[in-house]
């Protein structure tokens, strides 16, 4: 029994070095995870028809309520869109002065969050789309309000999603006010990103918008990631310590969107001194 | 309550209530509870591993945790390390320990459990990606509070023809 014992604990850290090191065993790994996805999607299916069933039986009211808040959202939208496609125009016109592809999202897909707790003290969450749809390793998925995470596994028809919050997770990101680019790590806390490597002399306020700079080429550029909650300015430190607030509903999203967009261009962004230039620009261009 | 003697279970009751177990551990739970929520697999573990190691093996144990490894989406290996671990130590010491009044049994349970934790708390960090949150040791006491319930279930699961 010793002997098994030391065979058995030899061949899982065996496994343990395989998987963290070279990441060769996505075969076990797809084959584990597709034979326990249907187990998965079994035990979350009561909470989905009760849920299901509760809204079914929504009152009146509440739908007359939602209803007049989505007709004021649309209204608020549709103003929005009206600008939309002049200013993407301009936008194609500038990016083709500067030779630069635009990197927008091209094609998305909403995909289901299965209402599994995979591990409560790290933030990932399983969804109901995997290769068979085209997922891949690496997608970024959004959300309505901001970025949400990228896919960091997939099997056949389920995937899982790291989210922004992960401590092991981190983004490129750029103060949307003045162009400092920085990088937002997760904290483990679904409401708290920390952007430990900036000098105590950026301009950062509370409230700032952060968005993804696209430097990695993981995210598409120029989507909110968070808001600065808090800025702490210690003269002893080299580096200011900033909080942030995840725009995106991390923990109450019923569904995300993967985008696929092309990344290949991996241009420069713009200096935060030479900000302020291009928007002046279409301003003596246009008359 | 008590572990009986009775080894006349099939393959198909330990599958099924390992998967059972399996289900139980990653169950949508409202996230203030999701600490809180009992080792099933490790204590399902240690059920089968007390009640008849020589039927099932070591090898029941490291299979069990590599399907929740696959579960929760962790590294792969580590809970297969760590319940063959345990495993052994309960089928080792498994006729002292199921001659154990109930309450000693859970603070046997209680101390395996630690050391599972330990071991994969250990193992999080070699990887890489210590998680530090003092709630991640809050499973054990509740898994070993859990367990003459459990048992008590176990012991009409296993003895219904």
């Amino acid at each position: 029994m010793g002997l098994r014992l030391i065979v058995l604990a030899a061949m899982a850290a065996g496994l343990m070095v395989a998987d963290h090191r070279q990441h060769h065993l996505a075969v076990i790994r797809d084959g584990v995870a597709s034979l326990a996805y249907p187990i998965q999607w079994a035990v979350q299916a009561p909470v989905q028809a009760f849920d299901a069933m509760r809204e079914s039986f929504a009152t009146k009211t509440r739908v007359e309520a939602e209803n007049i808040k989505l007709a004021a959202d649309n209204l608020v939208l549709r103003l929005k869109l009206l600008r939309f496609d002049s200013l993407e125009q301009e936008n194609r016109r500038l990016r083709a002065v500067r030779e630069s592809s635009p990197r927008v999202v091209q094609r998305s897909l909403v995909a289901e969050i299965v209402r599994v707790d995979l591990d409560p003290f790290r933030q990932r969450v399983l969804i109901n789309k995997g290769t068979r749809a085209d997922v891949f390793r690496g997608q970024a998925a959004i959300d309505a309000n901001g970025i949400y995470g990228q896919v960091t596994r997939v099997g056949p028809f389920s995937a899982e999603i790291i989210l922004i919050s992960d401590p092991e997770h981190a983004i490129p990101v750029q103060v949307n006010r003045t162009g400092a680019r920085s990088i937002a790590l997760g904290t483990g806390r679904s409401g708290l990103l920390s952007l430990p490597y900036l000098p105590q002399n950026t301009d950062v306020i509370v409230g700032d918008l952060l968005v993804s700079s696209g430097l990695g080429g993981v995210y598409p550029p120029g989507y909110p990631v968070g808001k600065v909650t808090a800025v702490t300015r210690d003269s002893g430190q080299p580096l200011l310590e900033i909080e942030a607030e995840p725009l995106a509903g991390l923990d109450r999203d019923p569904e995300v969107l993967l985008v696929w967009f092309d990344s290949e261009v991996m241009e420069p962004l713009s200096e935060p001194e030479a900000a302020p230039l291009p928007a002046q620009a279409p301003a003596g261009e246009t008359p | 309550m008590m572990i009986g003697t009775r080894t006349n279970f099939g393959w198909g009751r330990v599958v099924g209530l390992t998967v059972l177990a399996l289900a139980a551990s990653v169950a949508p739970l409202p996230s203030f509870l999701e600490p809180y929520r009992p080792d099933f697999v490790a204590l399902t573990v240690l059920w089968f591993c007390l009640l008849s190691p020589r039927l099932l093996g070591l090898a029941y144990p490291w299979c069990a945790g590599l399907a929740l490894d696959g579960f929760q989406g962790v590294l792969l290996g580590q809970h297969a390390l760590t319940l063959t671990c345990i495993a052994y130590v309960a089928a080792k010491f498994r006729l002292q320990i199921r001659a154990f009044p109930p309450l000693q049994q859970s603070a046997v349970v209680l101390a395996l459990l630690w050391l599972n934790e330990f071991l994969l708390f250990w193992i999080d960090g070699v990887a890489g990606h210590p998680v530090t949150d003092w709630r991640r040791w809050l499973s054990v006491p509740v898994s070993a509070a859990c367990w003459p319930l459990l048992t008590g279930i176990y012991a009409r699961f296993a003895s219904r023809r």
